[in-house]
């Protein structure tokens, strides 16, 4: 028996939510004395020496699915896949990283598998009283326990809900050959459109956002500079994004990006309980306001009143000489 | 075409949250109830295309009777009629099964339904449904257009998107800008009251999952303030004490 870890990756390079999904998978077969702890890969652009790699945060073995139809996210063939490893293995529980493809294969493969799906898990498992998952819930503004009530499980794992550290460790790298049939890849993907080089905002260890204080896309480059101070990615309140200012996956809150960095920093955006749903769970947050009685300010851990184009070009240079 | 839309009856987004009976009830107390904004996008889309192709729009929730008032606003939108299967939402399994076996009675061209709900935000009854029924299904879909027999979608991925080609019927949970929100007008409303709302029981009674008690995040502290001439004290601050930099 095994536990099964789904990794993404992005460009051939594993999505750091995938690598938290395989160091939770490693955690909980410690927890539940499960000895295999079996990632599973799918298409022909990730390198082995990436997928063994693996073995550092916690896999035996790597399952690899080289095909390159599955380079781009068929929901189905991905389902399929996942369910076809899982059958391989006799894996009762699978690990997979809540996102915009981990959410829709996880629910089709609870389906195949009968398995109960706890989704936006944000820590181990309490087995003191069955299997039970805390999960955010009301976007952030709660938690719910839930009893998975069946044999088989499926965890989506909520992105920088556990911080994953680096051991020894090489993983074997396996083939896995899938029977795929055209069934399951009805939905033909016909372009992508990604930004290139950023780091991505829903994974982003600090985020940098800006809202209508801003007064228009021309002022954007301090908030891109101060991103790039921090190795941060870049965000925005909902009408930023509807006015066009900014694409529309930038946009962070109830509606958009849900983002759980370690610092959140919010400049130029009032914080509308819409926004905060979407940045609650940061650990800290830094709030830029004119407005002493923005409303950021009572969710926020430091915050400076004053004129976002005086304190933000100042704050990149304090920061940039505080990291020589 | 025939288009089923999914709707979830949900507190309003300022709805402050809290529990009762030791943590294990939603407390409703001074909670206004909302038809879910996702499921407000897929509506207002499913109307838009009725108006291009022609067909009917059909509205399904899994709710007790308090759900009808958020049914009546989907109908004064413009959905031509609704069903209500009548039971209590206990988990994403439950509400797809009831789902699905209305997909699997109706003859539907197309299912849309939000991303997720706002109250669990699990994002997981497209893809069972889609499983259940044996469909495609495609979530969260940010453009809809159909030709034929084929939709052209695109959809969310981190940090872009996606364009997609799918044949009829599937199954989609939608996000924005996949239209603008419709309000209801006096004439919507009054018409509302007349369109059929079908009240079925529940298919199957099953579940995986039991929520067995809530919790709420922790209080936040006291908000530290730096004036404009502290910033290198706010710098300090994030190095030494959050140790974020
Ligand atoms: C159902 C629903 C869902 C929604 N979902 C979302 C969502 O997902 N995300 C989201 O963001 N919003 C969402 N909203 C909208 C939300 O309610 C607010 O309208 C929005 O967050 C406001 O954006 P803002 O703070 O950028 O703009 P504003 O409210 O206009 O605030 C601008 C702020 O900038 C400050 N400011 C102005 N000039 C300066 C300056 N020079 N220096 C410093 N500060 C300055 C002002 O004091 C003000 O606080 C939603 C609304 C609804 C009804």
């Amino acid at each position: 028996m095994a536990i099964v870890a789904l990794v993404e990756d992005s460009d051939g390079k594993i999505k750091k939510s995938s690598i938290e999904a395989v160091v939770y998978a490693a955690a909980l077969a410690k927890q539940i004395s499960e000895d295999e702890v079996v990632a599973l890969a799918l298409g022909n652009q990730v390198s082995s020496e990436e997928l063994e790699g693996l073995g550092k945060f916690g896999a035996n073995r790597v399952l690899h699915a080289n095909d390159e139809r599955l380079n781009q996210g068929v929901i189905q063939a991905y389902a399929s896949v996942v369910d076809q490893a899982m059958n391989e293995t006799g894996a009762n529980v699978l690990i997979l990283a809540k996102s915009s493809l981990g959410d829709p294969v996880a629910s089709r493969v609870a389906i195949k598998q009968q398995a109960a799906l706890g989704a936006n898990v944000v820590e181990l498992p309490d087995l003191s009283d069955g299997f039970v998952v805390k999960s955010s819930i009301y976007t952030g503004k709660a938690f719910a326990h839930t009893k998975l009530d069946r044999d088989k499980k499926i965890i989506a794992l909520r992105k920088n809900a556990i911080t994953p550290e680096e051991g020894e460790g090489k993983a074997t790298v396996e083939a896995f050959n899938p029977s795929l049939s055209d069934a399951d890849f009805g939905a033909t993907i016909t372009n992508t459109e990604k930004s290139e080089g950023d780091i991505l905002l829903p994974e982003a260890d600090i985020v940098v956002s800006g809202g209508r204080g801003l007064k228009g896309s021309e002022n954007w480059g301090m908030i891109e500079e101060l991103a790039d101070t921090l190795g941060a990615a870049t965000g925005c309140s909902k009408p930023v994004s509807d006015i066009g200012w900014r694409p529309h996956h930038e946009h962070v809150g109830q509606t958009g990006v849900k983002v759980s960095p370690s610092l959140y920093v919010a400049v130029g955006i009032s914080g509308a309980i819409q926004h905060l749903a979407g940045v609650n769970s940061s650990k800290y947050i830094l709030v830029v306001n004119q407005d002493a009685e923005a409303p950021f300010f009572k969710a926020a851990d430091y915050g400076v009143v004053g004129d976002a184009f005086e304190i933000v070009p100042q704050l990149t240079e304090k920061i940039k000489a505080s990291q020589n | 075409m025939k288009i089923l839309v999914c709707i979830t009856h949900v507190p309003d987004t300022t709805s402050k949250i809290s529990f009762t009976e030791n943590n294990t009830k939603f407390d409703t107390t001074g909670v206004q109830y909302i038809i879910g904004p996702y499921d407000d996008y897929s509506l207002a889309r499913a109307i838009e295309l009725k108006e291009q192709h022609g067909g009917s729009v059909t509205v399904v929730n899994v709710g007790e009777a308090e759900t009808e008032p958020t049914i009546r606003k989907a109908l004064a939108i413009g959905a031509d009629d609704a069903i209500r299967i009548n039971a209590h939402p206990s988990d994403s399994f439950f509400v797809a099964q009831q789902i699905a076996s209305v997909v699997k009675e109706g003859g539907y061209d197309l299912v849309l339904m939000g991303r997720e709900s706002i109250d669990y935000n699990g994002g997981q009854v497209h893809g069972m449904v889609g499983e259940l029924v044996n469909m495609p299904s495609i979530s969260p879909v940010m453009q809809l257009d159909i030709e034929g027999d084929t939709a052209k979608l695109s959809r969310e991925i981190e940090g872009g998107k996606e364009q997609l080609e799918v044949k009829l019927p599937f199954i989609a949970g939608c996000q924005e800008p996949i239209a603008e929100w419709k309000i209801p007008n006096m004439r919507g409303i009054m018409m509302a009251r007349k369109k059929p709302l079908d009240v079925r029981d529940p298919a199957d009674n099953e579940q995986m999952t039991d929520t067995v008690r809530y919790e709420l995040p922790p209080p936040k502290g006291e908000v530290k303030m730096f004036s404009a001439d502290e910033l290198d004290a706010l710098v300090q601050a994030l190095k030494n004490e959050a140790n974020v930099l």
